[in-house]
C-alpha cells in the first residue's frame, strides 16, 4: 500500500466536476430520522473502476441506493455525466447485492438476464429474439452459456453473481453501479469479475463497486471512497490510501458521530 | 344431477378458480399470499357499501367499493406497519380484521331492509347461483357467470401485457426501480387486480373460500414447476381439478356417511379439494415431492455404501490382507456401519455390476471394480492431503471429512485437486495416491 504524502483534502461542494460519472453533492440520508449518511461529497471520474470501502454499517449500499432514488434523501444531490438521474435512467446500470433476491424464484438464468434489457424495452414491449440474443451474449462474457437455461436455485453463489454481472452487462450502460459483486465468491469468480470490470473501463465505462477486500483495492481499482457515514477521503488510490484515512475510517468503531446520530434518531422517537 | 344445474355449478368452480389462480400465483411468489387473505376480507365494507348505495348485487358499485376498499386496506397496512411500530403481518392482521368486522356490521345492520346474506358473503352460495338466471344472446346463463369471465379475462390480458413488469418487481424490487418500473404502483396494480377478483368470487364461494383457490393452486403448482408461465397455467388446472372434483365430493361423499340425499357446501368443498390437492403436491411432487426426496436420499445413501464397500476392498488388497467374506462384513458393519438390512442389497449390488467377486471364501475385485475403487480412494487421499495444507482441521479427523467429500468428487474436480496438491504420491498419513 503507498504511503501518503498528506491527506487528500474534499473537494469543496461547489466546484464538481461537470465530466465526472457520478457527482454527489452535500448528500445526506436518514434511516427512521436516524442519519446513516452524512454531507458525502465526491466525484467519480468517468471511465475508472472505483471501489466503495467502509466498515460494516458504513453506508456504502445506501450511498448507492441513494444515487439510483431508491432511498429517501434528506438532503443533497446526485448527477450522472453532469444530469439527474431519471434524466440519464438508461444509461445507468445497478447490481444489487446477491441476498436481496430469492434464488427459489421460478425463473431461468437466461430471464433473469434478460431483465437487463427491461429498462431499454420501456413499459409493455415485451421481451423478443433480440433481448434473448443480447442476453446469450452477455451469458458468455461471464462464461455461463450451459446454464442459460437452469432455474436459478440451481447455481452456486458465485455462479448467482455471474448471473447478476451479466445482467449488468446486457444493460450496455456507461456507469455501473455494483454492491458487493465480490462476496462470498470462490477465487476463479473473483478474476472473471474484474477481468469483465476491466474490458468495462476499457469501452470507456465507469464502474462503482462496493467493496469489502482491503487487500485486493489497490490491485482491481484506480479510484477509492473511504465511507464511514461519512466521506474520509477520496481520490485515486496513491493519494487517498493512506494509513491514516483507513484508520480514520475502520478505527474506533463507535465514533462521536455515531454517537451523536443515535441521540439524534432518539430524539426524533421521543418526540 | 343434470347438466343444468351441476354443470353450472362446476363451470362456475371453474371460472372462480381460473380468475384466482392468475394473481394468486403473483402473490404467492411475492411472498404475498397473506395479503390475498388480506384483501379478500378487507374488500367486505366496500362491497357492503357499494350495495347499499346501488341497492343492487350487480353494476359497478360494488366492484368500485371493494377495489378502492381494497386499497384503502393495503396503505393502511403500511401506515400502521410505518407509525404504529408493528410488524408488518400484524398490521395486515390489525387492518383486516377491522375491515372485515366494519364490513359484517353494515351487512349485518341492513340485512332487514336489503338483500343481502351474511351467510352467503361467508361462504358463497354457488348452490343458488344456477337459480339466477340472465338472458345473453338467447341463452340463459347464471348472473354470476358474467363477472367471472370478466375478472377473468381483464387477468389473462394483464398478465399477458405486464408479464415482463411483473416479472422483474415480482424478483428483484431493486433492479424494477432503477430501470424506471414503479415497483409501487405494480404493488397496488396486484392489489386491485386481486381485489377485483374477490369481488367477482365472493358471491360464488364467500370471501374466506376465495383466499383457498387464490393461494392453495399456485403453491401446488410451484412444487410441480419451476418456470412462471408453466406455475400460472398448472394453478389454471389444478384450481379447475379442484372445483371439478370438489362439487363432486360435496354430492358424494355425505352420503357414504349419512346416507344417500345428503349433501354438503360445494364451495366448502373445493376448498377442501385445493388443500387436498396441495397435500398430495407435498407428498408426491416429483423432486420437491417428499417421496421423491426420501427415495432420492435412499439412493444415495446406496450409492454412498456400495463405493465405501469398494474402497474397503481396494484398501484391503493394497496392504495384501484376504478379503474374507465373513471378514469383510465384519469390517462393512464396524467401520462403514452399513447396516444389517442393506447388506445384501450391497453385497449383491458389487456382484451385478460386475465389480467384485466372491470365490473360495474371499472377495476379489474385478478390474472394473479395482479402477473404480482406485478413483475413490484417490479423490479421498487427495483431499486428506489438500484439507491438510489448507485448513486447520487436525489431522486425525481429515479422514471423517474427506470420507464425505470422496462420494461428491468427480472427474474434473479430482483433477483439480491434484493440480493443487502438484500432483503429490503421499497423502499426510503416507499411504500412497493411486495415480489417475
Amino acid at each position: 500500500m503507498p504511503l501518503p504524502h498528506q491527506p487528500t483534502s474534499l473537494p469543496p461542494g461547489d466546484e464538481h466536476d461537470l465530466s465526472a460519472a457520478l457527482s454527489i453533492h452535500d448528500l445526506t440520508v436518514a434511516y427512521d430520522r436516524r442519519p446513516v449518511l452524512w454531507d458525502v461529497d465526491l466525484d467519480v471520474p468517468t471511465g475508472c473502476l472505483a471501489a466503495i470501502v467502509g466498515p460494516n454499517g458504513a453506508g456504502k449500499s445506501t450511498l448507492i441506493k441513494a444515487c439510483l432514488d431508491l432511498m429517501p434523501r434528506v438532503s443533497g444531490e446526485v448527477r450522472m455525466f453532469g444530469s439527474p438521474w431519471r434524466a440519464v435512467r438508461q444509461r445507468v446500470a445497478y447490481v444489487p447485492q446477491r441476498e436481496t433476491v430469492d434464488w427459489d424464484f421460478p425463473v431461468s438464468v437466461l430471464d433473469v438476464v434478460a431483465m437487463g434489457t427491461y429498462g431499454r424495452l420501456g413499459w409493455l414491449r415485451p421481451v423478443g429474439k433480440a433481448q434473448k440474443c443480447a442476453a446469450m451474449e452477455a451469458l458468455e462474457r461471464v462464461e455461463l452459456t450451459e446454464l442459460a437455461h437452469r432455474q436459478i436455485s440451481q447455481l452456486s453463489g458465485g455462479q448467482q453473481q455471474r448471473v447478476f454481472l451479466a445482467r449488468a452487462l446486457v444493460q450496455n450502460a456507461d456507469l455501473y453501479l455494483m454492491d458487493e459483486p465480490f462476496a462470498s465468491v470462490d477465487a476463479a469468480t473473483e478474476q472473471a469479475i474484474v477481468a469483465v470490470l476491466r474490458s468495462l473501463r476499457e469501452a470507456g465505462a465507469t464502474v462503482v463497486v462496493v467493496h469489502h477486500d482491503l487487500q485486493t483495492v489497490a490491485e482491481y481499482f484506480e479510484h477509492v471512497i473511504l465511507l464511514n457515514m461519512r466521506v474520509v477521503a477520496t481520490g485515486s488510490i496513491a493519494s487517498a490510501m493512506t494509513a491514516k484515512n483507513l484508520r480514520a475510517t475502520y478505527g474506533g468503531r463507535l465514533t462521536l458521530l455515531e454517537q451523536a446520530a443515535t441521540a439524534l434518531g432518539q430524539l426524533a422517537k421521543d418526540r | 344431477m343434470t347438466f343444468d344445474y351441476d354443470g353450472w355449478i362446476i363451470l362456475i368452480g371453474v371460472l372462480v378458480a381460473i380468475a384466482c389462480a392468475i394473481p394468486g400465483t403473483w402473490l404467492v411468489v411475492r411472498g404475498m399470499g397473506m395479503m390475498g387473505d388480506a384483501i379478500s376480507h378487507a374488500v367486505l365494507p366496500g362491497i357492503a357499501l357499494g350495495f347499499l348505495i346501488s341497492g343492487t348485487r350487480d353494476g359497478g358499485w360494488m366492484f368500485a367499493g371493494a377495489a378502492v376498499a381494497g386499497i384503502i386496506a393495503a396503505v393502511l397496512t403500511q401506515v400502521v406497519h410505518r407509525w404504529g411500530r408493528v410488524e408488518r403481518g400484524a398490521a395486515m392482521g390489525l387492518v383486516f380484521t377491522s375491515f372485515f368486522s366494519l364490513g359484517l356490521l353494515l351487512i349485518v345492520q341492513t340485512a332487514d331492509t336489503v338483500d343481502l346474506d351474511p351467510n352467503c358473503v361467508l361462504y358463497g352460495a354457488i348452490e343458488l347461483a344456477p337459480l339466477d338466471v340472465v338472458g345473453l344472446w338467447g341463452i340463459e346463463v347464471p348472473r354470476i357467470v358474467i363477472p367471472l369471465v370478466i375478472v377473468g379475462l381483464i387477468n389473462a390480458v394483464v398478465v399477458v401485457v405486464l408479464y415482463k413488469e411483473l416479472l422483474i418487481s415480482s424478483f428483484d424490487p431493486g433492479l424494477s426501480a432503477s430501470q424506471g418500473f414503479n415497483t409501487k404502483w405494480i404493488h397496488y396494480g396486484v392489489m386491485v387486480l386481486t381485489a377485483a377478483t374477490c369481488v367477482a368470487c365472493f358471491e360464488a364461494v364467500g370471501s374466506i373460500i376465495t383466499v383457498a383457490l387464490l393461494v392453495a393452486p399456485p403453491a401446488t403448482a410451484l412444487l410441480l414447476s419451476r418456470r412462471m408461465v408453466s406455475v400460472m397455467t398448472l394453478a389454471v388446472v389444478i384450481g379447475s381439478a379442484a372445483a371439478v372434483l370438489g362439487h363432486f365430493s360435496a354430492i358424494t361423499v355425505p352420503g357414504w356417511f349419512l346416507g344417500s340425499g345428503v349433501d354438503t357446501s360445494s364451495a366448502g368443498m373445493m376448498a377442501v379439494l385445493a388443500g387436498l390437492l396441495f397435500l398430495a403436491g407435498v407428498v408426491f411432487a416429483p423432486e420437491r415431492g417428499i417421496i421423491f426426496r426420501r427415495l432420492a436420499a435412499r439412493k444415495d445413501a446406496k450409492r454412498v455404501a456400495v463405493e465405501d464397500a469398494l474402497g474397503l476392498l481396494f484398501r484391503l488388497e493394497e496392504r495384501g490382507v484376504r478379503a474374507d467374506l465373513h471378514a469383510v462384513e465384519g469390517l462393512l458393519r464396524s467401520d462403514v456401519r452399513i447396516g444389517p438390512s442393506q447388506m445384501s442389497v450391497v453385497l449383491a449390488r458389487l456382484r451385478r455390476r460386475a465389480l467384485a467377486e466372491s470365490s473360495d471364501g474371499e472377495w476379489k475385485l474385478t478390474d472394473k471394480g479395482r479402477s473404480e475403487a482406485g478413483g475413490l480412494v484417490r479423490a479421498h487421499r487427495l483431499w486428506e492431503t489438500y484439507l491438510a495444507g489448507r485448513s486447520s482441521i487436525p489431522t486425525s479427523h481429515l479422514h471423517e471429512a474427506a470420507e464425505r467429500l470422496e462420494h461428491v468428487t468427480d472427474q474434473a474436480m479430482a483433477e483439480a485437486l491434484g493440480k493443487e496438491v502438484e500432483h503429490a504420491e503421499r497423502d499426510p498419513h503416507g499411504r500412497s495416491i493411486p495415480p489417475a
